[in-house]
């Protein structure tokens, strides 16, 4: 067996995976809204990891008159930043709402829509 | 030598993410899970300068370390009732079907990430040197639409939770 300690990109992946597989199992299983939203924020930064992880090790095309890659990862990776920070801000603002009007943020109790 | 230390370094900080997102999703305290959050976003941010994605690190700080894990923490409060600390974070009873299906889909991953011989590389594309000014050229030029479109949702969410937390009616 090779106990070679060069970081490669399987381990950065896995690292990925490990984090948006607890965001999902804590999306499954949490009754509070804001633990939702939280293992919500867990895999979108899984995806942000990813997207790097491919830019960096298997990307490799120049940009045009210097010796750098195009980086469409780490833009890729911003703009995900980007609706993250507009989904948080937006899912909070109506668990706030919800709160006020329920006097609760469990997503069990969120059940108006059902009849 | 050099390979044997970023070896170590991206080992103690993959576990230190690892493990704090373990503690977001199994703390019974749901202020002890906000403060995990934030660990593992700091996490990331070590794991993005390993990448050599220096601007994104900061970045990560700046809006997840920074300015969402403030609002979680605010969130938290603001939807809490009061004399209640214990058991704020609790699973609902269908809590073991999304262990479960986390766990396969976990299990899909690792299998594909290592079955994938393409992925098995270690080799360094990246040139060193700073990416702020690859990352502007690229959102100016090719991505020039999608970052005003992304200018335009920022200002429509805040606009938006704005609306939703304070109502329309107070404001008049």
């Amino acid at each position: 067996m090779n106990l070679s300690l060069t970081v490669g990109l399987p381990h950065y992946l896995l690292v990925g995976a490990m984090l948006f597989c607890f965001g999902l199992y804590g999306v499954f299983s949490k009754k509070n809204a804001i633990a939702v939203l939280m293992s919500l924020e867990l895999m979108l930064n899984a995806v942000n990891i990813n997207l790097i992880a491919f830019n960096r090790f298997l990307w490799s095309v120049p940009v045009a008159g210097t010796n750098h890659v195009l980086l469409n990862g780490h833009v890729s990776a911003i703009f995900v930043m980007v609706v993250a920070a507009a989904e948080v801000a937006v899912g909070l603002a109506l668990v706030i709402n919800i709160y006020r009007s329920r006097l609760s943020a469990n997503v069990d109790e969120l059940d108006w829509l059902k009849w | 030598m050099g390979d044997i230390l970023s070896g170590l370094i991206f080992l103690v900080f993959a576990l230190l993410t690892v493990f704090s997102a373990y503690l977001v999703v199994s703390s019974k305290n749901i202020v002890h899970s906000a403060l995990s959050l934030a660990l593992t976003f700091v996490g990331v941010a070590v794991l993005y300068v390993m990448l050599n994605a220096d601007f994104l690190a900061l970045a990560q700080l700046l809006i997840y370390g920074g300015a969402v894990a403030i609002m979680i923490v605010f969130g938290v409060m603001l939807t809490m009732k009061s004399g209640e600390a214990d058991n704020t974070n609790e699973d609902t009873r269908t809590a073991l079907w999304g262990g479960i299906a986390a766990f396969l889909t976990f299990v899909v991953m690792a299998l594909v990430i290592f079955s994938t011989e393409a992925w098995r590389t270690t080799v360094d594309t990246v040139s060193g040197g700073s990416t702020i000014g690859d990352i502007s050229w690229l959102l100016l030029t090719k991505y020039v639409v999608p970052f005003e479109v992304a200018a335009v949702l920022l200002l429509v969410a805040m606009v938006g939770a704005i609306i939703l937390a304070k109502g329309v009616n107070d404001s008049k």
